[in-house]
């Protein structure tokens, strides 16, 4: 019974940290899905996200706002259209410019705007940690009460929800609208769906813009499960969600889901079972072997080579 | 409605197109023929802006397009296929027919999320057309298959009808009886009749197979190692004999 509960436990924090990890991945395989590039500079407008929520939530403390579901839509909301400007903007300055060309200049010109992007924040906020407020506390404790106690925190289940409700919107908005169409013919051949009259920029950047806005919602959401945030806070975060969305199958968005969750339970059992100093040592083994064994991914198709 | 005059590409040093001239008018198909090789995709290619010429104009509609990129060229009511099938296979039949006419729809995104009355008519229209499409070329059950799955006729017969759904003045196919059995072309040769009578659109066609080419066409124009060789009607081109030696070598 304790063994049962322990296990459940890292069960339950492996799907949290999991689930944000498939948030952030769908940015990368819904842009590597469309123009086969890898958006490193994703990562950091995750932490934007995370930075302008937190600016938002202080900025409604000091007006005395205080009622907890007007504070957390209007950070998210904030998140959500900081980001994704910067998202639009990051993709008109760094990528459409380089676009069509030898595929490392992209990659470059990637690096290139994280490093700004990073350094910038330094500037702005600073480089010290800064306290997130913990604004949903409390849970549900399983167990008896000498033993393990499992717990399951009200945090943890708005990060499920709010990922599921995420996830679902996102999967509605590609298999039904109209632009969400034209986004799954711009990523299986951008040259006829050009030919066809789609405005593939605009469909780009859209794919950067909806990539943004999930990112920002998982910078919010783990910006107040961590306690805080800092200018790094998108690079591991990233690094992660990039493995995340390998693992699963680079440019297939249901992959990308996947390969979060099974990301963020192997860490926890690694720390639960191991040691914590071993996650990481685990998530970025599993991305060598996925890439030595099985390079697609778990859901991804084999690139076929178009004459 | 289409002139090409003097048309000519080089790359580096092969002169893959010289100086060949074709011409379209409306409510007409024609046919450019040649052995393998001749530049007859190369011809398409520029005029479809694929490639930009190095020599000579393009004029659609009164209007000189040589060197435009290829999706403004593609507004201007001037669609394409190609030699292999490029359908969006992992989309639905119905989805790439719908897909096509992105353009002609309203697509900001806030009607959409709203969906007003304005962006459900439309929807509705394309829809229909759509519908309309898929009857007239005979994949009306399969309209919620994967398009990857359709047998290669139906798969050719579907990429005219993404080609049609967007209502162009003139429609360019590059080998469409490539890879048909008899009968499929046969049924190909009505179609792209029809579509000259009943729908009023021109039609310009690269084509190896000599009697759909004889039997629709109203002018051929025969190109050979990238020059012109000859033009004519289809009875003038069968008694040439310049195009006799090009395509059974001298006797």
């Amino acid at each position: 019974m304790q063994d049962l509960l322990y296990f459940s436990q890292q069960l339950i924090n492996g799907l949290t940290i999991g689930s944000t990890y498939a948030l952030i991945a769908i940015g990368y395989t819904m842009v590597y899905g469309i123009i086969g590039m890898i958006n490193f500079a994703h990562g950091e407008i995750y932490m934007i996200g995370a930075y302008t929520a937190l600016i938002a939530i202080t900025g409604l403390a000091s007006l005395g706002v205080a009622w907890l579901p007007v504070i957390l839509i209007v950070a998210l909301i904030c998140a959500m259209l900081v980001s994704s400007s910067m998202g639009w903007a990051v993709e008109r300055v760094a990528y459409r410019p380089v676009r069509g060309r030898h595929r490392l200049i992209p990659l470059i010109s990637a690096i290139g705007m994280s490093i700004f992007l990073q350094n910038y924040v330094h500037l702005a906020q600073g480089s010290r940690n800064i306290g997130f407020p913990a604004l949903i506390e409390g849970g549900f404790n399983f167990g008896s009460g000498d033993g393990f106690q499992m717990s399951l925190s009200y945090m943890q289940i708005t990060i499920f929800i709010t990922t599921l409700i995420c996830m679902t919107a996102l999967s509605l908005f590609i298999a039904r609208s109209r632009t969400g169409r034209a986004c799954r013919a711009v990523s299986q051949d951008l040259g006829m769906a050009n030919l066809l009259g789609i405005d593939t920029n605009r469909i780009i950047s859209a794919t950067f813009v909806i990539g943004a806005a999930l990112a920002a919602v998982a910078g919010l959401l783990l910006g107040m499960y961590y306690g805080s945030v800092d200018p790094l806070f998108g690079f591991i975060a990233g690094l992660k969600a990039f493995t995340a969305a390998v693992l699963g199958g680079i440019g297939s968005i249901p992959g990308a889901m996947l390969g979060g969750l099974i990301l963020g339970v192997a860490e926890s059992m690694t720390s639960g079972y191991l040691s914590g100093e071993y996650k990481d040592v685990i998530s970025f083994s599993l991305l060598i072997l996925i890439l030595l064994f099985k390079p697609t991914g778990l859901l991804g198709k084999p690139e076929v080579e178009k004459i | 409605m289409l002139e090409v005059q003097n048309l000519s590409m080089r790359f580096g040093g092969l002169l893959a197109v010289d100086q060949v001239s074709v011409d379209v008018r409306e409510h007409e198909i024609v046919s450019i023929i040649g052995p393998n090789g001749a530049g007859k995709t190369t011809v398409f290619n520029c005029i479809s802006g694929f490639y930009k010429p190095t020599g000579g104009k393009i004029l659609f509609q009164g209007q000189e397009i040589q060197g435009k990129p290829d999706y403004k060229i593609s507004r201007l009511g001037m669609v394409r296929t190609f030699q292999h099938v490029r359908l969006f296979s992992k989309m639905t039949v119905v989805e790439n027919l719908l897909v096509a006419q992105h353009r002609h729809l309203n697509t900001n995104l806030l009607a959409g999320l709203l969906k007003t009355p304005d962006y459900r008519e439309r929807e509705k229209k394309s829809l229909e057309r759509a519908r309309y499409w898929l009857d007239r070329v005979g994949l009306l059950e399969m309209a919620n298959w994967e398009a990857g799955n359709l047998a290669y006729g139906q798969q050719r017969r579907l990429e005219i009808a993404r080609c049609m759904v967007t209502e162009p003045q003139l429609l360019m196919l590059d080998e469409p009886a490539a890879g048909l059995n008899p009968a499929e072309t046969k049924e190909l040769d009505q179609l792209i009749v029809s579509l000259k009578e009943d729908y009023n659109v021109s039609v310009l066609l690269i084509e190896h197979d000599m009697s759909l080419v004889m039997g629709i066409s109203d002018r051929i124009n025969v190109i050979n190692q990238g020059r012109p060789l000859a033009s004519g009607t289809p009875e003038e081109i069968r008694q040439n004999d310049d195009v006799i030696k090009a395509y059974l070598g001298e006797a």
